[in-house]
Formats: structure tokens, C-alpha cells, sequence
């Protein structure tokens, strides 16, 4: 059954990206390792997590992409799940500074110390062990999910009302994190890491390592999409979308289908957040701001929502631009940015997968126009209306 | 310096309406007065009191003024000719005017001048040579301005004189407060007898807030052991009544913050209710509203500042305007590509909502732009225990009447009426021949034109800058699916009630904490009633 499924889920697109991804997962840390330095082939030492930094977006974006574009929920905290999943990887990496840190407290991370706190507090218990924080990283985001999930897909919360409520949700978290006796390192965050499995972190080997499982996690995140997306499940979630009241009469529980979406799509993004952190070397409140949240789906319209490959597209063109316009206009970038919001929600709703597709389709349209128009002068037949492919 | 600044006007005022209303009261001539007060610059602390002394015997209520200009130490002299002299602004600065005659004085120059000095000795001998001047007066608003300003300071080198004015004093109301201030001066001299202490307590509870509280409990200390047990009773009744008064400071400014995101919200209540968007760049429109408040104000300091005053009422029909052209520009330009895609729209302006920040800031910076006060809304009165600042009193009846405003033309007009058509049910509407396009743009035009107007009133009780609207967008937010949308009421509900409650959570969990918990609980709220507290019930909210 599960051979089948994953026969199923790798159809040619799907295969393709697992397969780029994959090669990029070799080819760019072998191509910064191996090579010697000025050689044309080599990637730059800050490249490399920098390139990671976008994966881990697209995988954001993919995470969101499974809600929204194949749920029709549109999510405006997912933010929040990346935050979370980036502040479970970041008390892991906080925990292993252990005497290194200003108060060489072997315990406290130097906030607590500085906030003359005693003792640890008890969520913090266990982060140090690598494993106990990867499943806080996939277990604190997906338990938020459900919570919230449950309870607003129960309650019948839809459209603008539920994109309300998560943007309050994250706000709220917002402030929350602010707070310094959250425990959370408040306004500054978790930040000065060290070491991550006894390697030090900005070490360019690390660095390689943890853009490969970036990329690796993309191509299982991919993996698990497709799998669902393809699945009677995800037959049921586009129907979900695209009429709500009509499946649930057809006899379907909306809201499970609804609530699985979500804690799926939460543990991706949390998984993002993990392997952002240690990439970046910080997590602060800042990453809860709502503006944020907003901007990740922008990521997703713009590459194309309700496919696969498109979030992936649009997160890394969108950071991409983002990075050269801060670097080349800073002044500009929010001009840019808004401007983009407009431009494919009015012209491109279907992103840029979608005018691919336009094109596509148009041109195959016209080679077989051309072939109907000789067959029909050959043989007088009238031209058939061809059948259209299924939105 | 602004209470130096309402001392003054204060003072002006009673030297005007004594001079005017009471002409029995002495008068001397300028020529006479001006060498008497000129006598204070120069000379010791000595001379000066001596120069006092003489001061108070001419009765004039010109001198108390000149007294307690000197008694704030912003009483100046020019250098060169000995002359006393006022400023119009404190620090020796400003317009320099003749005390006695009031005419400017436009030879001398801030530079020439300084400052009549002052000592503690010779501030007491001016409060009671004040005193003297006011409590004695024969106008009663002098004489109960008197009374208050010593119940206030309660000097006990005043007891004498107020002792001889309650007996002189024939104003039952006057004469009261001339007690209370005797007795907050008995309470703070410990050698009074036992008899004494019994009196004055009462007498200061009956005074009642903050003050008598600080005063009794202060005196606890020193009294004698007998009346110990009565002042704790006074003051238990005092801590009493300041709870009940702290309750209702809550409810005061629980309203004061609905009645801002009433206004906040009220705009994007209206186009969610009647086209089913959410306007994100609806932050964005009481931003421009308020730089356009700004800008008014700019251009009335430069080119007619006599109008300052008039300056929101100027800015509020243009603010209006602006921002609702914009909003109309936004329907026919973005939204109307977008109808049936709610979540789309949401996008789009949250794109035009970057833009504008952007923009805004590339015109007039990011620095944080202060927006005045005309001087109708500056300061605060005293309702009971409660101190009330009139900007947030006026914004309070401001927020009232765009309400009632919006609630009569929803009502009583025809686009009101076509309005209220479409958000109950737009096809049903549109087939009995009013135009939903025309409406659309008309809502989105009012529903931003008031943002305008609520960045007005915002401009009024922060500072402005760029990105003042996204602190109001959420909160808004949380208002709208608070209430319910398609119906005003709701609004007006949902707004005062999370005012309200954030008031009363902030003083326990702080800020903060308080504003999460507010959100929770909408989220927790949301789940109950999905759409609002005021849903709309029929078909069509089954978009």
C-alpha cells in the first residue's frame, strides 16, 4: 500500500523536483568543500546558508501552499508555526553554549543570568538533548495546529474570519515572545550559538551539512505533499475548496479533512523554522509579526498556489529579489513588494507555474489548430471543441 | 511650564475681571505702581521683602500677579534700566511685556535681562503677602481662588491670616473651603490641641481624593495617640471612596480606548458588512488622515497662525476627502477586478496598505511628525474623583457623533438604504435595479473617508508616523468579528466592550499580558459565535 501510494505521489513533477533537489543537496556543499578557492565552479562560504535560508522559505511556502492552495484556507499565522519550530531548535542550540557564554553559567542560558533568574524553567528541561528538541519541533507546532485548528474548523470559523483569527493568534504570540519572563530571551531572542551535534556551527563543513538536510527536507516535505495532494484525501481537500457546504452533504467530516491539512502543514513549517535558526544563528519575536506571516503567501501566489512546485518557486524568487533589492534599493523594496501583492492577485492569480501553463496550453492549442485547420482542409471535418483541462 | 503658563492666564483673568467688575477695589495709577514694583530688582532679599511690604498695601491686584511671578521665580529685570518686566514664555523668553500697563515692550531684548532672584524666606513672605491680597479681596472668585491655592500648599505660616479671613468671610461656600484649608494646616502642625484635631479631621475627609488621603495619612503619624483611631477611619473611608473612584477612572478609560477603535474600526466595519472585504490598507487611510492633519497644521503655523485653533476643524472635511478619494480610487482601480475572492482582496490591500507606508515615507520621512493640541483640547478638568483630559473627552463625543453620523445616513438616505440592500443581499439587490458597482465604490469611499476622519482624531492623542495605522489595523479587526459586521451596533458594542475590558485587565496583568489576553479570549469568543456577536441571520450570509 505504501509502495503505491509513493507510486502515486511521484508523478513526473513531483519525481523531477525530489530529483533537482536532491542533486542540489550534493552539488552545493561538494561545489563550496571540494573546490579550491577563485575556482569559477565554487560556491562562496557565505552562499551556503544563505541558499539554505531559501530552501527553508520554500518549504515555508509549501507548508502554507497545502493549506491554501489545495484547503482553501487562507492562513495568515503560519509565521507562527515557523517561529515556534525555530525557538524549540534554537533552546536545543541555547542549551549547548552550556560555560561558553558571558555568565559561563554551565545551566542558564545568559538571559536567565542576566535576569537573575535561579533556575531553569521547566519547558526548557530536556532541550538539550537534540532529539527531545527535534520532536518539540514537530510536536509543540502540530499541537498548536490541532488546538486551534479543532477548534475553529468545529465552530464552522471560514474565509476572512478564520485569516483574522490566525493573524491574532500570531500577534498574540508576538507579544507573548516580547515578554521577557516568557523565558524566551524576550526583545533579543536566542541568539550567540555555538555548536550544533558537537560541530561548531559556523564551521563551513556544518554549514554544508545543514544546507543539505534543508534541501533534504524540502524533497521529503515534497514527498509527503504529493503523496497527499494525490491521495482520495486530497481529492477531498480540493473538493473542500472549492464548494465546502457541498462536500460536507455529500457526507464528508470538512473539518477533519480541514484539521489534518492544517497539523500537517504546521509540522512542515515548524520543521522549516529548525533548520532556519541554525542557519541564520537567530530567533527572535520579530519572526511572530504578522507582516511576516502575510508575506509568506505572497511567496505561494506568486509562484502558483495549488500546485507543488510553485510555493517552491515563489519562495526562492521572492527572497532572492529580496535580498538584491535591500542590498541594491533598500528604499524600494516595499514599493516592490506591495506592487507584487497587486500585480498577481489582479493579473496572475494562478502565479507563475500558472502562466507557464498559459503559455502552454496556448501553444499546444495553436500546433493543434494548425493540425485541425490542415486535417480540415484535407478532409472538410469541423473542428472539435477540445475538452479543458481540469482547474 | 504649562501650568506655569494656566497660573498666569488664571492671574491675568482675575486682574481683568477684579479691575472691571469691582471698581471699588484699589486702583492706584500706572505712574504710582510702576516705581513700587520696579523697587523689587534691586537691592538684597532684604530690600526686596521690605518692597513687598509696601507692594500689598496698595491693594492693587495688578501686584499679585507681579507676586506670583516671582514667587514661580520667572520674574525678570532689564539690566540696564532697572526695569521689572514679564515674559511670555518661561526662562526669561518670548515677548517682553510691562506688568503694570501690560504694553509690549519691544526695545528690550531677552539678552538684557535677568532674573529677579529668590529665596525660600522671601517665597514665604510672598505666598502670604498673596494671601493677604486675595483672601482679604472683595471679589468672592479672588477670595475662593485663595483659599484653594492655600488648601493646596497648606503653609502653616498662613493660619493667622486665614484665621482672620473665616472670620471676616460671609460666603458660605467660601468660608467652607477656608476651613478645610485651615484644618489641612491644623493637621500638619503636631503641638494642636486634641479639640483641634477632632475638628479638622472631618473637615479634611470632606475634601475628599488623592490630596486629603496623602494629608491624613501623613498626619497619622504625628498625631496624638486619641485621635488615631478616627483618622483611620477617615482615611478607610477615603481609601474607600478613591476604589469606587478608580473603578470609574477604568470605566473612563475603557471608553476613551473604545471610542478610538470604535473609530478605528467602524470604517472597515461598514465595507466588510457591504461588500464582504477586508481592507488590510484600511490602517493606512487613519494614517493619511492624520499626516493630512498634519499638513494643515504646518501650513496654518506658516501662513495664518491666528486660525491654529480651527486647524481640526479645517483638517477634518479635507481629511475626509483625501483619504476618501483614495479609498474610492482603491475600489475602481483594485478591488472591483476582485469581487467573489475575498481572500485575494485581502492580499491586494495589504499590498497597497506597503505601498502607501512606503510612499508616506519618502514624503515626509520616517521621523515621528507631533500633531498640536489646539488649546480647546489641551488639559484635563476634574469630574468627582476622576481627572478627564479634554482631547480624550472630545475624541469620546467625536467617536458619538460619526456614529449617530454614519447611523442616520445608513438609515435615512438613499445611499444608505441601497447600501444596506447589498450587504443583505447582493443579487436580490442588484435585481431590483440599484447599481452594486456605484455602491461598492460609494462604501469604499465612506468607509475609508471615516478612517480619515479617525486619523484626525488619533493625530490628537499620539504621535504620527508611517506606520501609526498598523497599530490600529489589528485591534480593528478584532472589533469587526467582535461585534458582527453588517450591522452598526455591533460595532459600537464590540468596540467599548474590548476597551473596556482591556482597562480592567491592564491594571492586573499589565499591558502587555492584557492585550494577549484580550485576544485569546476573541479567538475563544470567535469559536462560539462565528460570526460576531450581531450576525446577520437570513441566506445570505452563506456567501
Amino acid at each position: 500500500m505504501i509502495t503505491q501510494a509513493l507510486f502515486r505521489a511521484l508523478d513526473k513533477k513531483a519525481i523531477w523536483i525530489v530529483a533537482i533537489l536532491l542533486v542540489v543537496a550534493i552539488a552545493v556543499p561538494l561545489s563550496n568543500l571540494m573546490l579550491p578557492d577563485g575556482h569559477p565552479l565554487r560556491l562562496p562560504n557565505y552562499a551556503v546558508p544563505l541558499f539554505g535560508k531559501y530552501l527553508t522559505f520554500a518549504m515555508l511556502a509549501l507548508a502554507l501552499d497545502l493549506v491554501w492552495g489545495y484547503c482553501g484556507i487562507l492562513s495568515l499565522g503560519h509565521g507562527a508555526f515557523f517561529a515556534i519550530g525555530g525557538y524549540a531548535m534554537g533552546m536545543y542550540l541555547m542549551r549547548q553554549i552550556g560555560t561558553r557564554g558571558v555568565y559561563a553559567n554551565p545551566i542558564l542560558p545568559d538571559f536567565m543570568v542576566f535576569l537573575n533568574w535561579k533556575e531553569l524553567p521547566w519547558y526548557w528541561y530536556g532541550m538539550d538533548n537534540f532529539w527531545i528538541a527535534m520532536l518539540m519541533v514537530v510536536l509543540v507546532p502540530g499541537l498548536l495546529a490541532f488546538v486551534f485548528g479543532f477548534l475553529a474548523f468545529r465552530s464552522r470559523v471560514t474565509g476572512v474570519y478564520l485569516s483574522i483569527i490566525t493573524q491574532a493568534m500570531t500577534y498574540a504570540l508576538l507579544l507573548a515572545f516580547f515578554r521577557n519572563d516568557m523565558g524566551f530571551g524576550g526583545n533579543n531572542g536566542l541568539t550567540d550559538f555555538k555548536d550544533i551535534l558537537g560541530q561548531s556551527i559556523s564551521a563551513p563543513t556544518t554549514r554544508a551539512a545543514l544546507f543539505a538536510a534543508s534541501a533534504i527536507a524540502l524533497a521529503l516535505a515534497v514527498l509527503a505533499c504529493s503523496m497527499i495532494v494525490n491521495s482520495k484525501l486530497g481529492k477531498v481537500m480540493v473538493a473542500v475548496r472549492d464548494a465546502e457546504s457541498r462536500t460536507r452533504f455529500l457526507g464528508y467530516r470538512v473539518e477533519y479533512v480541514k484539521l489534518f491539512a492544517f497539523v500537517v502543514s504546521a509540522v512542515i513549517a515548524g520543521i522549516a523554522g529548525a533548520l532556519y535558526v541554525p542557519q541564520v544563528g537567530i530567533i527572535n519575536p520579530s519572526e511572530f509579526d504578522p507582516a511576516n506571516s502575510i508575506e509568506v503567501v505572497i511567496w505561494t501566489a506568486v509562484g502558483g498556489r495549488g500546485t507543488i512546485v510553485g510555493p517552491i518557486i515563489g519562495g526562492i524568487l521572492v527572497n532572492v529579489g529580496k535580498s538584491y533589492f535591500t542590498g541594491a534599493f533598500p528604499e524600494y523594496w516595499l514599493f516592490a513588494l506591495g506592487a507584487l501583492f497587486v500585480v498577481v492577485t489582479l493579473f496572475m492569480p494562478k502565479g507563475i507555474v500558472g502562466l507557464i501553463g498559459q503559455y502552454h496550453r496556448a501553444t499546444t492549442k495553436r500546433e493543434q489548430h494548425e493540425r485541425t485547420d490542415s486535417a480540415e482542409a484535407e478532409a472538410g471535418i469541423e473542428p472539435t471543441n477540445q475538452p479543458k483541462p481540469a482547474e | 511650564m504649562n501650568a506655569i503658563r494656566l497660573l498666569r492666564s488664571i492671574a491675568l483673568f482675575l486682574v481683568l475681571t477684579v479691575g472691571v467688575a469691582t471698581p471699588a477695589n484699589a486702583q492706584v495709577a500706572d505712574a504710582e505702581l510702576t516705581p513700587l514694583v520696579d523697587a523689587l530688582a534691586p537691592g538684597n532679599f532684604k530690600d526686596r521683602e521690605a518692597a513687598i511690604g509696601v507692594l500689598v498695601t496698595t491693594g492693587d491686584q495688578r501686584v499679585v500677579q507681579v507676586l506670583e511671578v516671582l514667587l514661580e521665580g520667572e520674574l525678570y529685570f532689564d539690566e540696564a534700566s532697572g526695569k521689572i518686566v514679564f515674559t511670555s514664555e518661561a526662562g526669561g523668553k518670548g515677548t517682553i511685556t510691562d506688568p503694570v500697563t501690560s504694553a509690549e515692550l519691544p526695545d528690550l531684548t531677552a539678552d538684557g535681562l535677568d532674573k529677579v532672584k529668590v529665596n525660600n524666606g522671601l517665597r514665604r513672605v510672598l505666598r502670604t503677602a498673596i494671601g493677604q491680597m486675595t483672601l482679604l479681596s472683595e471679589d468672592p472668585g479672588v477670595r475662593l481662588f485663595a483659599a484653594q491655592s492655600i488648601l493646596r500648599d497648606a503653609d502653616p505660616a498662613q493660619l493667622e491670616l486665614l484665621d482672620s479671613a473665616i472670620a471676616g468671610e460671609t460666603d458660605a461656600g467660601i468660608k467652607r473651603v477656608m476651613e478645610q484649608a485651615r484644618a489641612a494646616i491644623v493637621l500638619k502642625t503636631p503641638d494642636a490641641t486634641i479639640d483641634e484635631w477632632q475638628a479638622a479631621v472631618p473637615l479634611v475627609q470632606a475634601i475628599g481624593g488623592r490630596d486629603a488621603l496623602n494629608t491624613l495619612t501623613t498626619a497619622l503619624a504625628t498625631a496624638p495617640d486619641e485621635v488615631k483611631p478616627l483618622i483611620q477611619t477617615a482615611i478607610d473611608g477615603l481609601a474607600r471612596d478613591r476604589a469606587v473612584w478608580d473603578v470609574a477612572q477604568n470605566v473612563w478609560f475603557g471608553i476613551s480606548l473604545g471610542s478610538v477603535l470604535l473609530l478605528a474600526a467602524i470604517g472597515l466595519a461598514i465595507t466588510f458588512g457591504v461588500m464582504g472585504v477586508i481592507n488590510m490598507a484600511h490602517g493606512e487611510m487613519v494614517m493619511l488622515g492624520a499626516y493630512t492633519t498634519f499638513v494643515v497644521q504646518e501650513v496654518i503655523r506658516q501662513n495664518f497662525p491666528g486660525l491654529f485653533d480651527w486647524s481640526l476643524a479645517i483638517a477634518l472635511p479635507l481629511a475626509f476627502l483625501v483619504t476618501g478619494l483614495i479609498g474610492i480610487a482603491i475600489e475602481r482601480g483594485v478591488i472591483r477586478f476582485l469581487y467573489g475572492r475575498p481572500l485575494e482582496t485581502l492580499l491586494a490591500t495589504w499590498g497597497l496598505s506597503l505601498i502607501i507606508q512606503q510612499a508616506v515615507q519618502r514624503i515626509f520621512t520616517a521621523n515621528i511628525r507631533e500633531v498640536g493640541n489646539p488649546t480647546w483640547m489641551s488639559g484635563s478638568f476634574d469630574l468627582g474623583g476622576l481627572a478627564i483630559t479634554w482631547n480624550r473627552f472630545y475624541i469620546v463625543i467625536f467617536a458619538m457623533i460619526v456614529f449617530v453620523a454614519l447611523l442616520l445616513v445608513l438609515k435615512y438616505t438613499a445611499i444608505g438604504l441601497h447600501m444596506r440592500a447589498v450587504t443583505q443581499n447582493r443579487r436580490m439587490a442588484s435585481a431590483m435595479g440599484i447599481r452594486t458597482p456605484l455602491v461598492d465604490a460609494m462604501t469604499f469611499g465612506l468607509g475609508s473617508g471615516i478612517a480619515g476622519l479617525a486619523g484626525v482624531a488619533l493625530s490628537q492623542i499620539g504621535n504620527v508616523s508611517p506606520n501609526l495605522g498598523q497599530g490600529y489595523i489589528i485591534d480593528s479587526f478584532m472589533v469587526v468579528v467582535f461585534g458582527g459586521v453588517g450591522n452598526l451596533w455591533g460595532t459600537l458594542v464590540g468596540a467599548l466592550t474590548l476597551g473596556v475590558a482591556n482597562k480592567f485587565i491592564e491594571p492586573y496583568f499589565g499591558a502587555v499580558l492584557g492585550k494577549i489576553i484580550i485576544l485569546v479570549l476573541i479567538i475563544l469568543f470567535i469559536q462560539r459565535r462565528p460570526r460576531g456577536l450581531f450576525a446577520l441571520k437570513g441566506r445570505s450570509i452563506e456567501a
